[in-house]
């Protein structure tokens, strides 16, 4: 008796240091949500499913990296950079629609290799200290970039005169070839867009073209995705009836989740098919009752393409354990010596994984451009490194350990996170204006604080290791 | 022994010995200051910015050596300490201290405040072992965050500091109104022609460069060396490497807290909110500039390399935009120069790796 009790307080002691983060960000959301007067489910819903497939890819590809031992790949800005150079003659060409965005992802994807490249070289010169590389080497590209944006494109690549994205000069009244890319462009209207609507000659541009592929309501969506998630549960226990290779779980907790997703299901049919309530009146019995609103009623569509990359991404990443290369990567991240010794070529993995983690980068960079519509040129990669790494994190990932549930879960939480510090803000301090300084405290400190929980954790761990033996 | 055995000064060894970078960095400050000379600039007068430049960072590269030396690295978390001193000059005026007192009030408090946060910060860096560099520069911009909330919330009413409608405290505040501004650098102030050589900052940055040459003679700065280049072989030995690791990141932590007092009133302005976030950095690189490692810094590496890095970042922007016509490369060149100085050190450093 005593035992198990124990046995129960230090699962549950293990539990809440492991996942201290997630803990406290779960609080801090239930928090906020309830000292924000003006949110509702569906508008935080909103908020945070938005911001999902924005950043989706952009978090996935710091896993692989941490995979093979590299940390948080904090580079990942390079991958940024090489996007936004991809950008810059498509939109300077004018080139729109979804050949344009093809054509961003295409000429991405060899810079991008280049960066990731030259990335994992360093990382390889630095190692035991890829984290701080990695910040530095995103400022370092920075100012290469910032070279390149501001003086090789006008001073050395010629340029036409006039052209709107670029800083315009005049000689003696008449407009010259400048010099340097404007602060902020855009990424052009989307052919469904009012204005390009209105505009018989208009150029389709790159804003939103994979958002608006195909878009759906989020109550349907959700319909298809909880029925999808209850025929595989149940497929894999008939699978695993026959099959038994595959592990079997107990009938509560199978039942538990089929109950759970069930229930989902009926409550987005009920949001998609009678999003403003009914009422049932049975005559016959004189009596019935009232179906409420549902709490999705009135959310915006999904944007299902988007979803379908990144969930295609995130099948990719789990796969990816299961080759042989990230069964490579695996090795050379629990131990680079015992890997060489297994004939692993650590060096090549280490830069392959840094190379794959760059090229999502870079094309998770486009898809977040595509969605927001305009690039702030000189800007908009700098707390891309940041803000995906502290998401990962916040989903209970460390710097030796990060798989896609939490990529999912830390997207989820650090967004709604963003959506209520206002709430957090006024609660606290009775002050909305702290509302940026706390989103960006709990962006520095949940990264500060993870990453020296997990070197104190694997500290300790080591240290009751040298006094066993 | 070995030393004296050896016949004669050997000046291949001895060149071979010296670090390359304060001859690069010092070489390539020099041509750029030639060319401003072709190009008729008024090259005095960026010494003499460079020289002004030098003497406010002084004490920020200074609180790089401690924290070196002791094994954490580069003290990335400055802005712990930077927000300490920001917090005494900002007590000190709301307290009605004007002029010289102001300095040395704010100097005290900022002192106390650089001890304990130093304190704190020096548990937290014994605690992650091996990875504190990443971690110190997290735990800086987490600290500079919380101040925001601090300087937004902070029920200081003095009309100096607040704005005139609305909570907290100025961006900017201005301390003319104080008359501290250039306290330090108009004591015993030259001035020849165009060159201004900002004397009194000069010599407390010498003072406090010979205070932590003289530390780190005696006892406890020697062990801090010790620990610093082989915790083992310290452990082993019998000194105490954590308590020696909190010193010495407590004397960094303060250096950067009165560092930042001598910078405000050169500068003119105590600044809050941001500023504290990118300071960091340059102190790093001016530090590795003249000569030191990740692992190894001297106080004679501070003083080569505040001089030669700042007065490169102090021409190299004006001389640019003259050559290029106006383009203004000042970010990004800083940025470039900065960072692959800090690059290259993060290369050298041996032991890592599992």
């Amino acid at each position: 008796m005593i035992d198990s009790r124990n046995d129960f307080a230090s699962k549950a002691r293990a539990f809440l240091t492991n996942n201290v983060v997630t803990i406290v960000f779960v609080i801090f959301v239930v928090a906020g949500y309830f000292s924000s007067p003006g949110i509702s489910v569906s508008g935080l819903l909103d908020e945070v499913l938005s911001r999902f497939f924005r950043n989706g890819l952009l978090v996935l590809a710091l896993i692989i990296p941490v995979m093979a031992g590299l940390g948080l790949n904090f580079g990942i800005v390079v991958g940024a950079l090489a996007a936004v150079l991809a950008i810059i003659p498509v939109r300077y060409f004018g080139i729109g629609g979804m050949g344009g965005l093809m054509l961003c992802f295409l000429i991405a994807l060899p810079i991008a290799l280049l960066f990731g490249w030259l990335t994992g070289k360093l990382y390889n010169k630095t190692r035991g200290q890829e984290m701080i590389a990695g910040i530095i080497v995103g400022f370092f590209a920075e100012g290469l970039f910032l070279i390149f944006v501001l003086f090789v494109i006008g001073g050395i690549i010629p340029v036409a005169a006039g052209h709107p994205m670029i800083i315009p000069r005049t000689l003696d009244g008449e407009a010259v070839p400048g010099v340097g890319i404007r602060a902020a462009f855009d990424m052009g209207a989307h052919p469904t867009h009012p204005v390009a609507m209105r505009n018989p000659d208009h150029v389709p541009g790159l804003s939103n073209s994979m958002d608006f592929l195909w878009q759906m309501d989020f109550t349907l969506a959700l319909f298809i995705m909880a029925i999808g998630v209850v025929a595989f549960l149940v497929i894999r226990r008939i699978m695993a009836g026959k099959n038994k290779a595959i592990k079997k779980s107990s009938k509560l907790v199978f039942g538990l989740k089929c109950g759970f997703w069930g229930f989902v299901a009926l409550l987005a049919l009920h949001g998609f098919l009678m999003p403003n309530g009914m009422i049932f009146w049975f005559p016959a019995i004189g009596s019935g009752f009232q179906l409420p609103v549902s709490p999705f009623a009135g959310m915006r569509m999904i944007p299902v393409v988007t979803g379908l990359v990144i969930l295609a991404f995130c099948l990719f990443t789990m796969y990816f354990t299961k080759t042989k290369l990230g069964q490579d990567c695996r090795s050379v991240g629990q131990n680079q010596q015992i890997a060489n010794a297994s004939g692993i070529n650590v060096d090549r993995t280490r830069i392959i994984a840094t190379m794959i983690s760059t090229v999502l980068g870079a094309w998770g960079m486009i898809i977040f451009l595509q969605n927001m519509g305009t690039v702030s040129t000189y800007t908009a990669h700098r707390q891309i490194g940041m803000f995906s790494v502290a998401a990962l994190l916040v989903g209970g990932a460390t710097a030796a350990k990060a798989g896609v549930k939490n990529a999912v879960l830390g997207l989820l939480l650090f967004h709604a996170m963003f959506v209520v510090s206002p709430g957090v803000g006024r609660l606290i301090f009775g002050n909305e204006l702290v509302a940026e300084a706390t989103r960006n405290f709990m962006t520095y400190g949940v990264i500060g604080l993870s990453l020296g929980l997990h070197v104190w954790k694997t500290r300790k761990a080591a240290e009751r290791e040298l006094r066993l033996d | 022994m070995e030393e004296t055995a050896k016949s004669g000064f050997d000046i291949k060894e001895f060149i071979k010995g010296l670090p390359p970078a304060p001859f690069i960095i010092g070489g390539f400050w020099v041509i750029v200051l030639i060319v401003a000379a072709i190009i008729d600039m008024p090259w005095i007068w960026l010494i003499s910015d460079s020289l002004q430049r030098a003497a406010i960072w002084g004490m920020l590269t200074l609180a790089m050596v401690p924290s070196i030396q002791s094994g954490t690295g580069p003290n990335f978390a400055l802005p712990i300490g930077l927000c300490g001193g920001m917090f005494a000059m900002v007590a000190a005026i709301q307290f009605g201290f004007a002029g010289v007192y102001l300095l040395l009030v704010a100097a005290g408090i900022a002192l106390v405040m650089g001890i304990i946060m130093g304190y704190l910060y020096g548990v937290l860096m014994n605690a992650v072992k091996g990875s504190e560099m990443a971690i110190a520069t997290y735990t800086g911009f987490a600290v500079t965050t919380v101040f925001f909330i601090v300087w937004l919330t902070v029920p200081f009413d003095n009309p100096f500091l607040g704005w005139f409608l609305g909570e907290g405290l100025r961006n900017t505040i201005a301390l003319d109104a104080v008359a501290a501004s250039q306290v330090l650098d108009d004591f015993l102030k030259i001035e020849l022609g165009r060159l201004t050589i900002p004397t009194g900052t000069i010599l407390v940055f010498l003072a406090f460069c010979t205070l932590i040459w003289l530390f780190f003679r005696s006892k406890t700065g020697i062990a801090i060396s010790a620990v610093g280049a082989n915790p083992m072989f310290a452990r082993a030995a019998g000194l105490n490497v954590d308590r020696s690791r909190i010193i010495a990141n407590v004397i960094s932590t303060s250096l950067a807290s009165v560092g930042v007092v001598v910078y405000a009133q050169s500068f003119g302005f105590v600044q809050l909110y941001d500023f504290p976030l990118w300071m960091a950095f340059p102190a790093v690189a001016a530090v590795l500039v003249g000569g030191a490692t990740a692992q190894r810094a001297k106080v004679i590496h501070v003083i080569i390399g505040v001089v030669l890095f700042q007065g490169l970042l102090t021409t190299v922007p004006p001389v640019f935009s003259q050559l290029l016509a106006g383009a203004d490369m000042t970010d990004a060149a800083r940025m470039v120069i900065q960072n692959a100085i800090i690059l290259y050190a993060l290369t050298k450093i041996t032991g890592g790796g599992k």
